[in-house]
C-alpha cells in the first residue's frame, strides 16, 4: 500500500495549525483547533483505509477484494463516521460552555486556578503564615493564630502582600 | 437456547443506557428517577458479581456484538480482570448514586453552591457515565474503547459543569480541553494501529503488532501511552486534574476520583501486556510513576483544602498502579490490580466523607474547621477508617497492596526498580503526614465558630448510610484481602500468559 502524499501533508497541516490554535487562551480558538486536529485525524483514516475502490456494498454471495479494482475497505469510513458524529457533539458543548463562560464574564479566556494561584504566590513569597511551622510552640491553637496572623488573610482569596496576580 | 454466562455481559452497558433513557422520561418525578437508577444500578452490581465468579471459576466470557465474525464485528471480553474491575466501578456507582439520591435535593433547588444543581439530568448522566465506564472495560476492540471513552468522557463533561457556576464553568473549560486533546491523541493512535496491521480487534492485534517492525511498535505504542497516560493523570500530564475535580459535587468528584483515572490505568495495563509484551518502555513508566507520585503528594502537603488536598493523593497514588504495570512481572501486575480495587473504593470514599463535612460545616478549608473529632464523632471515625487506610497503616488493605508493589519491585531487582520502592515508601509516609495534618486541624483543634452565611445542612441516614457502606467495603478488601490477592494473582497470571485471552476471541471463529 502507497499511501497519497497529498492526503498525508493535508494531515500535517491540520495538525499543525489546530496545535497552534489549541495554545490559545481563547476558549473559542481552543475549540477551532480541536476541530482541525479531528479533522486531521479524519484524514489519517482516509490514508489508512489504503486506495479507493467501489462502494462497499456486498451481495452477501461473494466477497470482492478490498483495494484496486474491488471495493473500498468499508471499516475505517465507519469509524470516521463514528468520529465525525462525536466531534459535532464535542463542537455543540463547547460552544455551550464558551457562550456561558462569555455570560458570566464577557469574556471566554481560560483564567488560572485561583487556588493554584494563591499557593505560588505563598510561596514566592515565603509567606508560612497558613504552614504548620508558622508557630512552634502550639501550631493548632485557635488563640495563637488570633494574636499572630491577621485574620483578613485568610478569609478572602488576596495573597500576600507586595504580589500582584 | 441454554443459558451461558456469556449472555450476561452486554447488561452491564445495556441496563445504566436503559435506565438513562427512562429517567430522562421521568426528568419530573424524582422519587421514579431514583428508584430506576436504584434498581438498575443495583442489579449491574449483581450481574458484575456474578460475572466475576463466572470468569474466575470457568473461563474467559465472550460476545461477538451482533453475530460479526470477529474481524468486522465489535467484540466484548470479560477476563478476570474486567470482571473485578466491573464489579469495584459498579459498588462505587451505586453507593455514589444511593448518596446523591440521600442528600434530598429537589429538581428546583436554587442552590448553586453544593450541587443543588438542577437534578433531572443527574441521573441520566450519572447512568450514561456508568455505561461509558463498564464499556471501556469489556471492550474487546480498540475503537470500542475509544467510544466507551468518548461516552464517559461527555458524561463527565455534563457532572462537571451541572449548574454552570463561574467556577465550574473556568473548571470545566480546563478539564475538556485536555481530555479532547487526549481523545484526538489516542483516535490518531488507532489509525495508525489499522494502517499499520489491518484490525482494531485486541486478540488479532495481540498477534499481528509483535510481526511489525521494532520502530513501527514504538511509535504506536507510544501515541496509545500518551492518550491514556493524560486520561490516567500520570506526572507531566497531571496538572488538569486538582484543577477540575474539586470544583464539582462531593458526590460527582467522588465519582470521578473513583472510575475515570482507573479507566486510563486499566486500558495502560491492557495494552501493556496483552498487545505490547515485553519491556520496551518500562524504565520510562518507572521514571514516570516515580515523579507522579513524589510531585503529586508534594502538591498534596501544600493544599489548604481537603478537597483539593485529595485530589493531589489521588494524582500521587496513580503514580502507585503505574509502577506495578512497569515492573511488568506477574507479582507487579497483581499488586497493581489489587492497589487500583483499593484505590478506587479508598478514594471514592474519602470524597464523599470530605461531601459529608461540606454538608456539616458548608466548608472544606482546613483554616476555617476545626474540631470536629468533638462535635461530629462520626464524620471523624469515617475519616479516620480509609485516611488511615490510603496512607498505608497495617494491617488495612493499602499496606498490603503496597506490600505487594515493594515485593514486585524488589524482585524486579534493577537500580530502577530500588528507586521507586525509595519513592514509594518516601510518598506513603507523606500521605500519611498529609492525612495527619487534615486530621489535627480540621478534627482535633478547638472547635471554629462556623462562619456566617456559611451553609450548614442536617446529617440524613441517607447520605450517611451509603457512606458507611462504601467504608466497611473498604475494610472488606482487608478482610478478604487473601481470596481476592488469589483472584489478582491469577488474573496477572493469565494477562502474562496472553493466549488465554486470544484463543478465547479467536479459537471461536468456527462455532456456530
Amino acid at each position: 500500500m502507497s499511501p497519497s502524499l497529498a492526503l498525508a501533508l493535508l494531515a500535517g497541516v491540520l495538525f499543525g495549525t489546530g496545535v497552534v490554535l489549541l495554545l490559545s487562551r481563547s476558549l473559542v480558538r481552543s475549540l477551532l483547533g480541536v476541530i482541525l486536529m479531528s479533522n486531521g485525524a479524519n484524514v489519517v483514516y482516509l490514508i489508512a483505509s489504503g486506495r479507493a475502490g467501489r462502494a462497499p456494498i456486498v451481495d452477501g454471495k461473494t466477497t470482492p477484494p478490498i483495494g484496486e479494482g474491488g471495493i473500498a475497505d468499508p471499516l475505517p469510513q465507519a469509524m470516521v463516521l463514528t468520529a465525525i458524529v462525536i466531534t459535532l457533539a464535542v463542537t455543540a458543548f463547547t460552544l455551550a460552555l464558551a457562550h456561558r463562560a462569555f455570560e458570566l464574564r464577557s469574556s471566554d479566556l481560560i483564567e488560572d486556578d485561583v487556588e493554584g494561584r494563591r499557593a505560588h504566590d505563598r510561596a514566592v513569597a515565603n509567606d508560612l503564615s497558613d504552614s504548620d511551622y508558622r508557630d512552634t510552640s502550639d501550631p493548632y491553637s485557635v488563640d495563637s493564630k488570633e494574636t499572630d496572623v491577621p485574620h483578613t488573610e485568610e478569609l478572602g482569596p488576596a495573597p500576600a502582600e507586595g504580589v500582584s496576580r | 437456547m441454554n443459558f451461558q454466562y456469556d449472555h450476561l455481559v452486554p447488561l452491564v452497558v445495556v441496563l445504566p443506557l436503559v435506565g438513562a433513557g427512562l429517567t430522562v422520561v421521568a426528568g419530573r418525578h424524582t422519587l421514579v428517577q431514583r428508584l430506576v437508577s436504584g434498581t438498575i444500578l443495583a442489579s449491574v452490581v449483581a450481574i458484575s458479581f456474578v460475572l466475576l465468579y463466572a470468569a474466575d471459576q470457568h473461563r474467559t466470557l465472550t460476545v461477538r456484538v451482533g453475530g460479526w465474525p470477529v474481524d468486522q464485528g465489535i467484540v466484548l471480553v470479560v477476563d478476570r480482570l474486567a470482571a473485578l474491575m466491573l464489579v469495584v466501578s459498579t459498588v462505587v456507582t451505586f453507593a455514589v448514586m444511593l448518596y446523591s439520591s440521600g442528600r434530598g435535593l429537589s429538581s428546583d433547588d436554587e442552590d448553586e453552591h453544593d450541587g443543588g444543581a438542577p437534578l433531572p439530568i443527574f441521573h441520566p448522566t450519572l447512568l450514561v457515565l456508568s455505561a461509558g465506564v463498564s464499556t471501556t472495560f469489556v471492550s474487546g476492540d480498540l475503537f470500542h474503547l475509544y467510544v466507551g471513552f468518548e461516552m464517559l468522557l461527555f458524561a463527565s463533561f455534563v457532572l462537571l459543569t451541572l449548574g454552570g457556576t463561574k467556577e465550574r464553568v473556568r473548571a470545566g473549560t480546563n478539564y475538556v480541553i485536555v481530555n479532547l486533546l487526549s481523545s484526538i491523541v489516542f483516535v490518531t493512535a488507532i489509525a495508525l494501529v489499522y494502517a499499520a496491521t489491518g484490525t482494531v480487534n485486541l486478540a488479532r492485534l495481540a498477534v499481528r503488532i509483535p510481526e511489525l517492525p521494532e520502530s513501527t511498535q514504538l511509535v504506536l505504542q507510544s501515541m496509545l501511552l500518551v492518550g491514556f497516560l493524560i486520561k490516567a493523570a500520570v506526572f507531566p500530564m497531571s496538572a488538569w486534574l486538582p484543577d477540575s475535580y474539586p470544583t464539582a459535587p462531593a458526590p460527582v468528584t467522588a465519582v470521578f476520583a473513583g472510575l475515570l483515572t482507573k479507566v486510563g490505568v486499566y486500558s495502560i495495563i491492557r495494552m501493556q501486556t496483552l498487545l505490547f509484551p515485553g519491556d520496551r518502555l518500562d524504565n520510562l513508566l518507572m521514571v514516570l510513576a516515580f515523579l507522579t507520585m513524589v510531585v503529586g503528594i508534594l502538591g498534596a502537603v501544600a493544599q489548604a483544602d481537603i478537597k483539593r488536598l485529595l485530589s493531589y493523593t489521588l494524582v500521587s497514588h496513580i503514580g502507585y498502579m503505574l509502577f506495578g504495570v512497569a515492573v511488568g512481572n506477574v507479582a507487579g501486575l497483581s499488586a497493581a490490580i489489587y492497589y487500583v480495587v483499593h484505590h478506587i473504593t479508598i478514594q471514592t470514599t474519602l470524597f464523599l466523607v470530605t461531601g459529608l463535612v461540606e454538608l456539616k460545616r458548608g466548608t472544606t478549608s482546613l483554616t476555617k474547621l476545626g474540631g470536629l473529632a468533638q462535635t461530629a464523632p462520626l464524620i471523624s471515625l469515617l475519616f479516620f477508617v480509609p485516611a488511615m487506610n490510603l496512607s498505608g497503616i497495617p494491617p488495612l488493605s493499602g499496606f498490603i497492596g503496597k506490600v505487594g508493589l515493594l515485593q514486585a519491585g524488589a524482585e524486579r531487582g534493577t537500580p530502577l526498580a530500588y528507586l521507586l520502592i525509595a519513592g514509594s515508601v518516601i510518598t506513603s509516609l507523606l500521605t500519611l503526614y498529609a492525612m495527619s495534618r487534615v486530621w489535627s486541624r480540621a478534627f482535633w483543634r478547638e472547635p471554629v465558630e462556623p462562619l456566617p452565611g456559611a451553609q450548614r445542612s442536617k446529617l440524613t441516614l441517607g447520605v450517611v448510610l451509603p457512606t458507611v457502606m462504601l467504608v466497611l467495603f473498604g475494610l472488606g478488601l482487608t478482610a478478604f484481602g487473601g481470596p481476592l490477592y488469589q483472584i489478582t494473582d491469577r488474573a496477572a497470571a493469565t494477562l502474562q500468559e496472553r493466549t488465554g485471552y486470544m484463543t478465547a476471541v479467536i479459537g471461536q471463529e468456527g462455532a456456530p
